[in-house]
């Protein structure tokens, strides 16, 4: 009996170990640095709101947003900067880089408002490597600086 | 009735009349350090697509699935991305520090330079720093992994010594594996000892 119900235990935290373990390395997964950051900047991490300023690490999973009088800038692993404006929504879908290699995935969304980025290592690397997207669009990019809006006309 | 279905329709045209677009994206592509075009975008929007490949070129989306191809002026970019492009953070730098023959000791000549690299480095806000130890491809794999490693770890060492945390700095050797000028095996290269110090 006693053995039957050690192994039934043993059989349940392997079972929560290899449920919650992908999901601790992903979440624990650094992207970058804030290297810039004025007004009200903050990263919403697993339903957490914590506030940003210079030297924060940025993981992929991340939510960037700034307030009104907000601005934030974001070294990336693979030497990409990602900049927002004010009242924007930044979120750091996927982030994937080798440093050996170059070789790797970096999907970010700009939810609402500006965005400026200097493409680094990964886009260097292969063509397909980086996206940004938009509520509206979604733009490929090839070793670049770029500029994204997205969001209602202003009155 | 007739009257109730006019004023219907009045409403009706007036509302399209008055409506602003759904959306006011703008996509703007721009030059590079050089002025030249800095690469390619694509956009697409909902399978509508825009290539913008040359400085300024502009794609606007007023609703998914129309895109307005187009070009923008420095002062559009300035009043719609000003802040954006005012929190850029500093672009990422690069140095090379060279070494004496088969040591972990500068050369006479890169001495200067470490200074400059210290400089720059304390330019930057919350500052990491990879250094990278190089040799040529005089002696076996295995010394040279060995040696580029110790150029890096003596690197790290006088970083500290001149104010930097060490905890910012991370070391790699890559031995004889990233020559910087090609060369058979066992020639020797001054410059390929070297150590490569990114910052960013």
């Amino acid at each position: 009996m006693l053995g039957r119900f050690r192994v039934r235990h043993v059989l349940i935290a392997a079972a929560l170990a290899a449920v919650s373990l992908p999901a601790a390395s992903a979440s624990a997964q650094e992207a970058g640095h804030v290297k810039v950051s004025r007004g009200t900047v903050q990263i919403e991490r697993s339903g957490q709101k914590l506030p940003a300023p210079v030297g924060t690490v940025v993981q992929a999973g991340d939510v960037v947003t700034t307030g009104a009088d907000g601005s934030v800038g974001i070294t990336f692993l693979d030497n990409s900067l990602l900049s927002a404006g004010p009242n924007s929504v930044l979120a750091i879908d996927r982030f994937v880089f080798d440093p050996t290699t170059h070789q790797g995935t970096f999907e970010s969304s700009l939810q609402k408002g500006t965005l400026a980025v200097v493409s680094g290592k990964l886009a260097k690397a292969s063509p397909d490597a980086v996206k940004v997207k938009t509520p509206a669009a979604v733009l490929g990019v090839r070793g670049t600086e770029f500029l994204v809006r997205t969001g209602p006309p202003k009155d | 009735m007739g009257k109730l279905a006019g004023l219907a329709l009045l409403g009706l045209l007036l509302a399209a009349g008055c409506a602003k677009p759904a959306r006011d994206d703008l996509y703007v592509l721009m030059p590079g350090p050089t002025g030249q075009a800095s690469g390619v975008v694509t956009v697409d929007s909902a399978g509508k697509q825009a290539v913008l490949d040359q400085p300024y070129a502009a794609a606007r989306v007023k609703e998914p699935g129309r895109v307005e191809p187009g070009t923008v002026t420095e002062q559009e970019v300035k009043q719609s991305f000003g802040d954006a492009l005012a929190a850029q953070p500093m672009r990422p730098a690069s140095f090379v520090i060279y070494f004496q023959e088969n040591r972990d000791d500068l050369t006479a000549e890169s001495r200067p330079v470490l200074g400059r690299v210290v400089d720059a480095i304390a330019r930057y806000p919350a500052p990491e720093i990879v250094v990278i130890g190089h040799t040529d491809r005089v002696g076996t794999i295995q010394r040279n992994d060995a040696l580029s490693l110790r150029r890096a770890e003596r690197m790290k060492e006088e970083l500290v010594k001149a104010g930097i945390a060490a905890e910012r700095i991370r070391v790699e050797g890559r031995g004889e594996r990233e020559p910087l000028v090609p060369t058979p095996d066992e020639v020797p290269e001054p410059r390929n000892r070297r150590v490569e110090i990114n910052v960013r």
